[in-house]
């Protein structure tokens, strides 16, 4: 059986998603800023992609940029609010120690250029209070910057909440939603977001192309210059196809969000349910403030590589945030955030499933992962200085 | 393109000489669980031969195929060529390692070295200490940490 459970990775596109590209290759390929037929229709598309956008969102469509992806728009957001606040005189930002690195990068180039940077600690729950934010607000803050949900261990963050507070404190507040667009409800007004990311590929839609929303008024600092696509804020012939799918894949995420969300957060309880049942394993993350795909555990003893090479073996699609995989050294830095230690963060499991995975593959992976876990226990000799109470569990 | 060659991806799916040795002549063990890698090496040696040799390996597919052919390469060999084996020889003779797992074959060497040394000691024999490693101040640990 093929598995594919690595959908905070990426997912597949979806066939709306498909066939909302497909004229813009080869019918109205025109560039939107000509001014013959096939450019204007190409333009006109464009707009009406914005306008979808914009409604699912809650925003008008001119507050909508389109990016190449959630990197792009994380550094564009970070970098104009950087330059307004150091315009006067502010120049400390708030955010959180488990960002993605499109943020947490962003904010150490800045920290060098003299900004002051505090990350909040994210508890072993992986969820920051609005009270916590409210009290690490300065006279000099001029951003804060929290994901809307991890995109590791999924834990959703009170964004409304965090809003609120900035609002009333009037900071900007931007949040990285690359994890939760098309799978929670957002309203960009009444959660009072000023600056909000997300990336089409996390639902259903093609590679390389996100945007960036912001209100109104907050002026965009070009992070690439040039031609006056994007009203001038973002220079670049645009990428029209991939604009009008992610717009078709994000309506159609939009419009199916609580039914697909009872039954990928159904077959998710089942998964958590049934691995919770390996002996020396933990959740990762919050059980309640959680994506409604998201599975992530540590398995006390073994090594994550390991475990997705003989996954992959058996057909899953898996991904860990084990060191092996990403090349460093250290293991992933959210779960070093959450508090998990180096060596029982090197034995993560990441499972994150779409409304395409099916009850039988829950039942197939909860068939293949304890077997997988025991074997590479039964060859591991920090399993066996365990086992013999040479050494204390962890877990 | 596969990550992994062909041979290292056989080692790791079904690994030689995986184990125990309950009454080994000596054992070595290398890595950190902190760095997600932890190697140990047991030898069986008669009359200067190694007669056995198993281990277990916590970490990735590379560390587990290193162990596994490392382990072939040196079993019915004398201890010379076991002190001999190089983490370039593992490497080869599994078609390669990307270039950010090839410690993972140093890991290899090093707990061999460290299990004939420790048999040395067990049996009080005098030798020369510089041509083994030296794992207190072992640099990539450290950075590690």
């Amino acid at each position: 059986m093929k598995v594919y459970a690595d959908n905070a990775a990426t997912t597949k596109m979806s066939r709306t998603a498909i066939d909302a590209m497909l004229p813009y290759l080869d019918k109205f390929y025109g560039n939107p800023s000509s001014l013959y037929s096939i450019g204007q229709e190409a333009a006109e598309a464009m707009q009406n992609a914005r306008e979808t956008m914009a409604r699912c969102l809650g925003c008008e469509a001119r507050e909508i940029t389109f990016t190449s992806g959630g990197s792009e728009a994380d550094n564009q957001a970070i970098i104009s609010a950087a330059v307004l606040g150091e315009k006067k005189g502010k120049k400390h930002i708030i955010s959180t120690a488990f960002e993605h690195h499109a943020v947490l990068h962003t904010l150490n180039r800045l920290e060098k250029q003299g900004f002051e940077i505090t990350l909040l600690d994210v508890h072993e729950n992986g969820v920051v209070t609005p009270e916590e934010v409210a009290s690490a607000i300065r006279d000099d803050t001029c951003l804060v910057t929290i994901m809307y949900a991890n995109n590791e261990i999924g834990t959703i963050q009170p964004i409304a909440g965090i809003g609120e507070v900035c609002k009333k404190k009037g900071v900007l507040f931007h949040t990285d939603a690359v994890q939760a667009a098309g799978h929670l409800h957002i309203d960009v007004k009444a959660q009072n977001i000023d600056m909000l990311t997300l990336s089409a590929h996390k639902f259903h839609g093609p590679k390389g192309i996100g945007a960036l929303y912001a209100r109104r008024g907050i002026p965009l600092t070009n992070i690439i210059e040039g031609g006056a696509q994007e009203r001038g804020k973002r220079a670049g012939t645009e990428n029209v196809a991939s604009i009008v799918s992610m717009a078709a894949a994000f309506e159609e995420a939009c419009d199916h969000i609580d039914e697909n969300a009872k039954k990928i957060s159904a077959l998710r309880d089942k998964l958590i349910d049934g691995l919770s049942k390996i002996p020396h394993s933990v959740l990762n993350g919050d059980r309640e403030q959680r994506l409604p795909g998201n599975v992530n555990f540590c398995f006390e003893g073994i090594e994550g590589e390991s475990l997705l090479l003989l996954l992959d073996q058996k057909g899953i699609s898996a991904s860990s945030g084990s060191a092996c995989t990403s090349g460093s050294l250290d293991p992933s830095h959210v779960l070093l955030a959450i508090g998990r230690p180096h060596e029982i963060a090197h034995g993560s499991l990441r499972l994150t499933l779409c409304e395409w995975n099916t009850e039988e593959e829950v039942d197939y992976m909860l068939q293949v992962i304890p077997e997988v876990v025991s074997y590479l226990r039964s060859i591991s000799p920090i399993w066996r200085d365990l086992a013999a109470n040479k050494k204390q569990f962890i877990l | 393109m596969a990550l992994y060659s062909e041979k290292v991806m056989d080692h790791f799916t079904n690994p030689r000489n995986v184990g125990v040795i309950e009454d080994a002549d000596g054992i070595g063990e290398v890595g950190n669980a902190k760095c997600g890698d932890i190697m140990r090496i047991y030898l069986k040696i008669d009359d200067g031969i190694v007669k056995d040799a198993k281990f277990e390996t916590f970490g990735c597919g590379s560390a587990i195929a290193s162990s596994s052919m490392a382990t072939e390469m040196i079993k019915g060999k004398p201890i010379a060529n076991a002190l001999a084996l190089t983490n370039k020889d593992v490497v080869d003779a599994l078609d390669g390692l990307p270039a950010h797992k090839l410690h993972c074959s140093v890991l290899a060497e090093e707990a061999i070295k460290l299990a004939v040394q420790d048999y040395y000691e067990k049996i009080g024999l005098e030798y020369d200490k510089s041509g083994f490693p030296d794992c207190e101040n072992c640099q990539t640990c450290k950075e590690c940490r």
